[in-house]
């Protein structure tokens, strides 16, 4: 038979229109990347000093829409706009609209009506941020969507990783444990393959998504591969995603005696990675946890410069297919 | 087993291509119909008075049946109706259509089935079949009375939407079916497979994080329900197939003499999971879109007969439901008015598959599956007649639908190929 074409170009159905978010890391640039994290470290060097505020983003208005239990995203994203003197309103899905059964679009409505202009956003389900783009006005960042995304977590990690190693290019990250489950894995392989990092995927087989390969990673089933890895980043066990009965992994315990990251398995100079909340004991021995090459709270310091960067960049660069000016320069 | 309005119409098709691949015909002439009875073929006829439509540069062919339809009665009258879902199949270029019984109340008795017949008789466009539950409340637990739903008028049975999960249960439904004189259809689907799955597994549900839904979820269940329909040389249809394996599966299951057919939707025709990359809901449907080389085997599948019919599995969803997040979406799209130009632009256009196979697969096809008159051009048959434009373009619009709802998986899209003119059952049903 003749030749079946994937689809015809046409054939999809029409995109949003172009405005800028930071939705997923699937989107951004290498250039991007590199601006974001140029401003992010010259905001680090602001935040050295006595007076933490700058005026940068006054009169600015984000709204934090968290639909899922957070605690260092969603204080990190209200500081972030705080240092940069913008007004903040967080919302929480308990207590809110959300539980009298009212609809994402409709939310979205009637934040939009207060003309904000960043909507953060975190929510269960993967397309939600796009969907709240479609309704409103703001730029839009997500903070994490289902299983999805949570691209501000990956920019903050690879900003750890340069400002530990001085490099991305060439660093062999392993990415260990439920992948299948996690958002920070997905946005993770993207954003190092995109800076040229080298991934490895290590995990029981059900908790590795079949045909993730193809997103440009190594998978390996063996423990034993994070040996070769600068950086150790160890996933939680998410626990609350396991369906009941989905036998994932027989138990707990086997997977800790089989793919806990512990002081017997790592070489002596392997950084370690995660993003929290950790389940001490389970994937990560609390040895490792509390150890000098433990790069955890660095990251939640990063997350805050990186945060800072993302709102400034959205606020202040123009719309997409402009070029971008210099990253900022704090006097 | 199809009821609808009655209608008796006069009509002149003058100088089209009349094309009745099963007849063997393919010629430029005139058609004529005598009170919606086909009464003449040939050159120059006499009008007799009758309306006459020019169909120069245009094709006659028989006109479709869409054997998977959900037309949302008793139940979901703010989706569809049969009104608006039989001027949709009119407007299709369809002459009859069969309604899936999962409804709320489920169509598993006479008198649900008596009901929807009653207004069928009265507002319904074009024919329609209804189907009854293989069990009772589509619950997977005890067969309905089979032989009572088809002598009040049931076209067959099925539990769409859900699979017959026991394998006892399937047995005994293959047993006794046959008593009843309907035919079985299937929606294959293992439910520890495909569980709380979004989209088709494979490379893209693992980058974008959705649940997988396997195409094993599906192909395991077409093997156990041929290797059941075998043992008891039973015949069956199975529904909407999507994947390879399952394609595999019914080509050699009829080899070895097992009387099973096959259809599949015109989506699963022309897309593959990248098109999920968009996050938009009205790509969402079960069984789900699957990879290119499903999208072949299907083609191939259509091309060779193994699969006989096209259905458009035509599920109309409120807007309110589709406008969430995908995984929060239903499952399913419409199809009813887009089926042929789809069929027309993504396969015919660039040669995959011919013209002839499509009309076919589309109408003498489907009717063959449930044993329904097959409609077609010759004289003393009802006039049952499509008039399609194959050079005419158009863009669809949420204004382009004649159904309630408009959760098109083609919106924004340019089609070419377009619907003159429908006669169904002898009766005008549509004209553009």
């Amino acid at each position: 038979m003749g030749e079946i074409h994937v689809m015809r170009e046409g054939f999809l159905p029409p995109k949003p229109p172009p405005r800028r978010h930071l939705i997923s890391i699937g989107d951004v640039s290498r250039d991007d990347v590199e601006r974001l994290l140029a401003t992010a470290r010259s905001f680090s060097r602001s935040l050295e000093r006595e007076v933490k505020k700058l005026p940068t983003l006054r009169g600015h208005t984000v709204v934090n829409v968290f639909y899922e239990s957070s605690t260092r995203t969603s204080s990190s994203f209200e500081l972030a706009a705080k240092r940069l003197s913008a007004d903040t309103m967080s919302i929480k899905a308990a207590g809110s609209a959300v539980d009298k059964g009212e609809s994402l679009k409709d939310t979205a409505l009637t934040l939009g009506a207060y003309d904000p202009d960043v909507i953060v956003i975190r929510h269960p389900q993967i397309g939600a941020p796009q969907l709240v783009a479609r309704y409103t006005e703001a730029h839009i960042v997500n903070a994490g969507d289902g299983k999805h995304q949570h691209p501000t977590q990956a920019l903050l990690d690879l900003y750890t990783i340069r400002e530990e190693l001085g490099r991305i290019e060439g660093v062999h990250v392993a990415i260990v444990g439920d992948v299948l489950h996690s958002r920070v894995a997905r946005s993770n392989v993207q954003a190092l393959t995109l800076m040229g990092a080298q991934v490895t995927l290590v995990g029981p087989p059900p908790l590795i998504p079949r045909g993730i390969e193809a997103m440009g990673c190594e998978v390996s089933h063996d423990i034993a591969a994070i040996g070769a890895a600068d950086i150790v980043y160890v996933l939680r066990m998410q626990r609350e995603r396991m369906q009941e009965g989905a036998n994932y992994v027989p138990s707990l315990r086997e997977y800790t005696a089989r793919w806990g990251v512990t002081p017997e398995r790592l070489r002596p100079g392997q950084k370690v990675m995660h993003p929290g909340p950790m389940n001490r004991g389970v994937e990560i021995d609390p040895v490792v946890a509390d150890a000098a090459d433990a790069l955890i709270e660095r990251q939640v310091r990063a997350g805050l410069v990186v945060r800072m960067s993302v709102l400034y960049d959205l606020l202040t660069t123009g719309p997409v297919g402009v070029r971008s000016p210099e990253p900022l320069e704090v006097a | 087993m199809l009821f609808g309005k009655q209608g008796k119409d006069d009509l002149v098709v003058r100088g089209a291509r009349v094309l009745d691949p099963v007849e063997g015909l393919d010629t430029v002439c005139d058609v004529r119909v005598d009170a919606g009875t086909i009464a003449q073929l040939g050159t120059s006829l006499d009008a007799n008075g009758h309306r006459v439509v020019d169909g120069a540069g245009l094709v006659l062919a028989p006109a479709f049946v869409d054997p998977h339809v959900h037309l949302r009665v008793p139940g979901r009258e703010d989706e569809e109706t049969i009104a608006s879902g039989t001027a949709a199949a009119a407007a299709g270029g369809y002459c009859a259509i069969l309604a899936m019984p999962n409804t709320e109340p489920v169509v598993d008795s006479a008198a649900v089935l008596g009901s929807l017949i009653e207004d069928a008789q009265a507002d319904a466009e074009v024919p329609v079949g209804f189907l009854a539950a293989i069990t009772r409340g589509q619950e997977g637990a005890e067969l309905t009375e089979m032989v009572e739903l088809a002598e009040q008028g049931a076209a067959g049975f099925s539990d769409d939407g859900q699979p017959v999960v026991a394998p006892g249960l399937m047995r005994r439904a293959l047993q006794y079916h046959g008593v009843a004189g309907r035919r079985l259809a299937l929606h294959c689907e293992e439910p520890t497979l495909s569980r709380s799955g979004q989209m088709h597994e494979g490379a893209i549900s693992a980058e974008l994080g959705f649940a997988g839904y396997p195409s094993v979820a599906e192909s395991v269940m077409v093997e156990r329900d041929l290797a059941l329909a075998a043992y008891e040389e039973a015949p069956l249809h199975l529904l909407h197939l999507s994947a390879r394996e399952s394609v595999e599966a019914l080509r050699g299951a009829q080899a070895r003499g097992v009387e099973a057919t096959g259809e599949v939707t015109p989506h699963h025709l022309c897309l593959t999971d990248e098109a999920v990359r968009t996050l938009d809901p009205n790509l969402k449907m079960n069984p789900p879109l699957r990879s290119a080389d499903d999208r072949a085997a299907l083609i191939e599948g259509l091309r060779d007969g193994t699969i006989g019919a096209v259905a458009t599995d035509h599920a109309p969803h409120a807007r309110h439901e589709k406008e969430v997040p995908f995984e929060a979406a239903p499952f399913g799209v419409t199809g009813l008015e887009t089926a042929f130009a789809a069929l027309y632009t993504s396969l015919v256009e660039p040669g995959l598959v011919a013209l002839e196979t499509v009309l076919e697969r589309m109408s003498a096809g489907p009717a063959h599956v449930y044993g329904l008159e097959r409609p077609k051009i010759a004289v003393g048959a009802p006039a049952n007649l499509v008039l399609l434009d194959t050079a005419a373009t158009w863009r669809v619009e949420e204004e382009s639908f004649r159904s309630r709802s408009t959760n098109s998986w083609l919106l924004g899209q340019t089609l070419k190929g377009k619907i003159r003119l429908t006669v169904a059952a002898g009766r005008m049903a549509f004209e553009a």
